[in-house]
């Protein structure tokens, strides 16, 4: 059975974005092979003259490219970005991502519901990276989004699913995958949004700042693909309280009957420690 | 003219193209905002730029 993630028009088996950024060049390509990534992010960004080397010269074929509008600030420069990215040669695809506040770098969620709008009436097919809001999430989506980005933490911060409440509700109640873009630290936390049932984890900073880059593209790898795959699975149940025997009840070595207690539990009697305790006849 | 925001001065009537090649830009992998609006790729060589005008030349860079 195939699971592919859907957004848009197209289709792609690796649950892993990667963010390009905080990492040299010349690692692009092995980090995006450890990671079995099919989906990269880049930036626009003014251009110095003479030979300035680009990433799209370290872009492995066949990888799909995720421009940011990064630097917007409100949905008119975002449109305009992701314009000049389409002139670079990108899909249609654009990580919509307008910020205004400069201390925590959140998303401003109500000028990336007209961007939404904006870009998908301009023939874009609009990934919004946001705050984690199941109302602003439902605009976008009826605003024309293909997949929706909430944050788990502020970005860059490694901080982890610090929002995963409210991506949970985003999960339940929303027909598009939920990627959760920015803030995530270690492979442990993008499994555990896998498993919430997000359809991709985007991470950037928390594979540049290891110590072995690619080696951390590839835990993260193995983390989405655990995390999916125990979605898949269906977690098991969680007791509120007690525990339960895993192993059977009954057939115990020197068995005795379990006793009923009056509250209707099942009282266990020990072959060993009853008859240790027993008093004589 | 203004170009990433620095001031700077040009020959009239040069294309964007031109200028491009001129200051050792790589066109191919360049996208270009005049006065607020993007230049498609396929018209640098017959947009003109002028005194006055304000140019952004871009290209990707890696970014999360």
């Amino acid at each position: 059975m195939s699971d592919d993630l859907i957004i848009g028009k197209k289709r792609f088996r690796s649950r892993f974005i990667l963010g390009s950024g905080k990492f040299s060049l010349d690692i692009t390509d092995k980090v995006i092979r450890s990671g079995n990534v099919e989906i990269a992010t880049l930036a626009v960004r003014r251009v110095n003259r003479g030979g300035q080397e680009n990433v799209l010269d370290y872009m492995p074929k066949g990888v799909t490219l995720l421009p940011n509008t990064s630097g917007a600030r409100n949905a008119e420069e975002a449109l305009t970005i992701a314009r000049l990215a389409r002139e670079l040669g990108c899909g249609d695809m654009i990580k919509i991502e307008i910020v205004r506040d400069t201390r925590y770098l959140l998303p401003d969620n109500a000028e990336t519901v007209k961007a939404v709008r904006l870009l998908a009436d301009d023939g874009f097919t609009p990934l919004p990276y946001m705050m984690p809001d199941l109302t602003a999430a439902r605009d976008m989506a009826d605003a024309g989004a293909a997949a929706i980005m909430p944050l788990a933490a502020p970005i860059g911060s490694n901080r982890g699913l610090l929002t995963r409440d409210f991506i949970r509700m985003m999960v339940e109640e929303i027909d598009l995958p939920i990627i959760v873009d920015a803030g995530i630290g270690r492979p442990s936390q993008a499994c555990e949004a896998m498993e919430m049932g997000c359809g991709a984890v985007m991470a950037n900073t928390a594979i540049a700042t290891a110590a072995d880059v690619p080696a951390m593209a590839s835990a993260f790898r193995m983390a989405i693909e655990a995390g999916r795959a125990a979605y898949l699975a269906g977690l098991g149940r969680v007791l509120e309280d007690r525990g339960e025997a895993s192993s059977p009840l009954t057939g115990f070595l020197g068995e005795r009957d379990g006793v009923q207690s009056a509250d209707g539990r099942m009282r266990l009697l020990s072959p060993y420690g009853e008859h240790r305790h027993r008093h004589p006849g | 003219m203004k170009v990433n925001g620095e001031n700077e001065s040009i020959a009239g009537g040069m294309t964007v193209k031109e200028y491009l090649d001129g200051r050792g830009y790589d066109a191919s992998k360049s996208a270009v905002l005049l006065n607020g609006k993007v230049v498609p790729r396929a018209e640098f060589g017959s947009v003109t730029l002028s005194d006055g005008d304000s140019m952004e030349i871009v290209s990707f860079v890696g970014g999360g």
